[in-house]
Parts: structure tokens; sequence; C-alpha cells
């Protein structure tokens, strides 16, 4: 079992300045979304294998597998991953704890979906393709992410969307999650 | 496994702050129990990557670690040679035998020298205490203390500590009972204090030849003392009697020349843990040896090998929480290259 916890933006934003972007049912509409859309892509091919990256896209990833679940018969295995000892800038993330990495199944031949809250410079996807790569020859490496960004740094193009938001750099996407926050929204404000 | 409870935003606040100002680990007793939580942390998530079909990662890579050892050790030489390795740094092991210390180099010129090959952090035993103090006032590599005369081995109190909560969960309240040579031990020293910053309850208990001077059979220790509310047993069964944890030490065999001890037969009946001694604990209580064990001494073969045994999950635990140490000394981003910038050396 993964243990998720709520170190990956642990500092909240003071509220006031944030506009939100997505409600609840947003968050709810877009989740449901992409995971038949998920299921759409790969009609014919195998069930994937869910990877959350660690914290908050291990949540998105358990709830796109229970979508899953209610849609189709089966649900989809949930695996949780942290790439921050594969990233080309670890200071990003210094000082908190790492956080445990567990695929309860063999990625080889499988199709795998990285799940992530949002997608941004691109880098976090890198290190998380590559920490992958050590789980064994994954058939197809998917992605999806709740919110894009913009402003990517590295050819990566996520193949699931749950909302784009045009965004400068000096601004700072949110997401919140029931699970974590209490609550399910995405939120923007200034970076301070 | 993680704890949920300790991972409140101002837990991870207080936690980041302390572990980005860290430089060196020269003991345990300079560390909050927040960083030592956040260290325990980490290492759960090494501890996944060395279970591994795949042992490797990138984290510090182009970094280069030396171990230098003027004392002789497998198993902590080795697992911080691993742990080096597992988190890709380049590590280079150098021993004092057959180094140019014994043609009389001083241990300031064999760190100088070392140092100008641009090392990123030495991991030091060394037979005199401080000396690892000393090294890190000298250099600018980060200084791992791997055990320095009867100070101070600061990644054992750690690798016990990650040992006893992936067993028994929290720490705080458990009954740790630490039995052998308390006046020379590096190991007995760093637990006492390790387990008191978690909030365990410490009784120790060994020949009146190998307590401190001031310590008393039968007392408790007050706070000032720096030893917390440590308690000294009168007895080896008083000690054990429903201990969590039963931890006897190496009976090193130089004190039975120096007159501590009468006879390691006679330590043997008195302060060996055998499975009568042992069935004193709790049910549930682990037996953990910093190794290497003297079997039939302080530690009777059965017991040793029993089942509430964790010895070797020590030794493999000892990797990860060393792969903890030095990812959060070296990797770029931590503390090194911040203090450097500031031209503030004196952080430890």
């Amino acid at each position: 079992m993964c243990h998720v916890t709520n170190a990956k933006n642990g500092v909240n934003l003071p509220s006031g300045n944030n506009k939100i972007l997505l409600t609840g049912d947003g968050v709810r509409r877009a989740l449901t979304r992409i995971s038949h859309e998920i299921l759409e892509q790969n009609a014919s091919s195998d069930d994937p294998v869910l990877v959350g990256l660690q914290t908050r896209g291990v949540h998105l990833a358990r709830r796109i597998a229970e979508n899953i679940e209610n849609i189709e018969h089966y649900k989809p295995v949930v695996g949780c991953l942290d790439p921050r000892l594969w990233r080309d800038d670890p200071q990003v993330a210094s000082g908190q704890p790492l956080m445990p990495s567990d695929i309860p199944t063999s990625v080889d031949g499988r199709l795998v979906v990285i799940v992530d809250d949002v997608l941004y410079t691109g880098r976090t996807i890198r290190a998380a393709m590559e920490a992958l790569l050590d789980f064994g020859r994954a058939s197809r490496i998917q992605l999806a992410v709740l919110v894009d960004r913009g402003h990517r740094e590295l050819p990566i193009r996520p193949d699931f969307i749950g909302k784009n938001i045009p965004t400068s750099r000096g601004e700072r996407v949110q997401v919140r999650m029931l699970e974590i926050d209490g609550e399910d929204a995405v939120l923007i404000g200034e970076e301070h | 496994m993680a704890q949920q409870s300790t991972l409140s935003p101002s837990y991870l606040e207080q936690n980041m702050i302390g572990l980005q100002t860290r430089r060196h680990l020269l003991d345990v007793d300079d560390l909050g129990a927040s960083e030592i939580s956040g260290l325990l942390d980490t290492a759960e998530g090494m501890l996944e990557i060395t279970a591994r079909d795949v042992r490797k990662t990138p984290a510090l890579r182009g970094k280069t670690i030396i171990t230098m050892f003027f004392e002789n050790s497998t198993r902590t030489r080795v697992s911080f040679e691993q742990a080096g390795k597992i988190l890709g740094a380049d590590v280079i092991n150098v021993t004092a035998s057959a180094s140019s210390v014994s043609k009389g180099e001083s241990l300031l010129n064999t760190v100088k020298t070392l140092e100008a090959m641009q090392i990123d952090a030495l991991v030091v035993r060394h037979p005199h205490s401080g000396a690892p103090y000393f090294i890190s006032n000298h250099i600018d590599a980060s200084v791992v203390n791997a055990g320095d005369g009867t100070h101070a081995h600061p990644t054992q109190s750690i690798l016990d500590l990650f040992t006893v909560r992936a067993h028994l969960g929290n720490l705080s309240g458990k009954r740790i009972a630490i039995i052998g040579d308390i006046l020379y031990s590096r190991v007995a020293r760093s637990d006492i204090i390790a387990f008191q910053k978690m909030g365990a309850e410490v009784v120790v208990c060994s020949p009146n030849t190998l307590l401190p001077d001031e310590w008393e059979l039968g007392s408790t220790l007050a706070l000032e003392s720096g030893f917390g509310r440590l308690q000294i047993a009168k007895s080896v069964e008083e000690a054990v009697d429903g201990a969590d944890v039963v931890m006897p030490l190496r009976i090193q065999k130089e004190r039975q020349d120096a007159g501590h001890l009468p006879s390691l037969r006679e330590y043997s009946a008195r302060w060996g843990i055998d499975s009568q001694k042992m069935a004193l604990a709790n049910d549930s209580a682990l037996l953990l040896h910093p190794g290497p064990m003297n079997e039939g001494v302080e530690i009777s073969s059965e017991v040793a090998h029993g089942s509430q045994s964790v010895v070797e999950e020590q030794v493999r635990n000892g990797v990860a929480v060393r792969m903890a140490v030095l990812y959060t000394l070296c990797a770029p981003g931590n503390s090194v290259s911040a203090i450097r910038n500031d031209g503030n050396s004196e952080i430890k």
C-alpha cells in the first residue's frame, strides 16, 4: 500500500488573494472526463496501471481508478512514486522527507498512466519517467494531469488534461484535495 | 511507515528548516526530534529503493564521498559505501593502515590532502572522541561521524530508532533496556540520547566498573545530567522486566584485560542475555545488537538468532538510514552550498 501524506506544497496559501479556477464539482467532472478518455484511447489494449506522483497525484490516481471501476468492471492497479531522487533540480523539494514509492505490480509490457496535479515545466514528469524505467519496461507511458498551466521547459505533452489554465510565471497554482486539504478546488494566486 | 499525524504543515516547516541548515552529522545530541523524524521518514523511502531489482538513483551523481576508517569495521563502512553508490555518488574508501597515515602523516594533513581533491562528504571513524568535530572545523565538505572513540555513533542510533519504529510504531513511552559496557560504548551514549529525544524511556544495566563513576546503581539521573531521566538498574532482570527493546552491547575483550571484568564467563552468567532473561521482557519485545556479536558472552546464540532478534534487519536498515543522511547532507540545494555562500562555517 502507498502511504500518502501531505508533504508536497505543504504550506498553504493565505486565503483572500486566490481566485478559484475549479470548484469541487469542476474537479469531479474533470476527473470523470479524464477517466473516460483513458478508457476510450486505450480501448483495445490492456488495463492501465495508474501511477500517481506524491502527493496529490496519488489521490487523483485513486479517484480515477474508482471512476474506471464504476464505468468498467475492474479496478486498475494504483501505484505511487516520488521522483525526487531523479530530478535535475532537487532543491525544489529539498528539506522535505522523501515519500515512499510503490507500484504493486510489474509494469513490464503494461500501459502506465502517470497522474499528477499540475503540469508546469515538465521536469517532474521527466524525472518520473526515468524513475519508472527502473520498475520495468512499460509498453507505453501516458500522462494525465488535472491542470496544465503552460511554461514547459522540456518537450513533454500530456495525453489527458483536466483543465488548461494560462498563467504567468509569477502566479502559483494550488490544487486542494479533500484527502489532504479538506476540500476539492483549484486556486490561483500570486507567488510570494 | 510514514505517520500521517507527524506530517502537518507546521511540522514540515520546522523540519524543512532543520534539514536545510545542516551540514555535518557529528552527534545525535544536536538533532531535534522533528529533524530525526524527517530522517526516519526519508529512510522509509530509501528502504524501498534498496529492495528494488534496480538499486540505483542519480540523486548524488557527480558527488564524491570518501570513507576514512581509522578503526576496523565491516557493516558501517560497507553500508556507507553501498548507500553512497545507490545514490549515484562516487565512493572512495581510505583505510588508515593502507594510507599515508601509516607513514606518520597528521590527521589534519591527511584531511587537507583529501579536501584538495574536491570531495563533497567525508565519512570518518576514529578511535579518538572528537576527531570528526576537529575535522569539520577544517574542511568545507560535509563530515559524517561513523563512530568516534567513546563519544558518538549517530547513524547507528538513527538506524536503531528506525528499526524499532518499523516494528512498534510510535517510540513514545517505549521502554528501552541497554545492557553492557556503558562507560566506553559510543553506541550506548548515542542510543540513550536518541531514544530519549523520541520520547522513549531508557534503562541501562552494567557492571559497576563499566558505568561512569557518578552513576549509582538503582538511581535515576537528573535532567541536567545530559542523559535525561536515565534509569540505572541494579540487575539485568530489573532492566529487562517489561522492556519493549532489549539491547546487549558487545563486550570488548580488552575490558577484561584492563581489570573491568573478573572473567567473561562471569559476565555472561550475570549480564549476558539468554532466553530466560529475554522472557522477562514484553512478549512483543525486540532484540537489537549493534554488532559484531560475541555469542556466548553478552548474548546467547539462541537469543541472537531467535524470533525476537532484528539484528539482520538493523544491518539492512543501516543502508537506508545512511542513504537518508548522505542525501540530506549532500544533495544539491540542501545545506552545503547555501552555507558556503553565506560564509558561515560553524553550523553543525
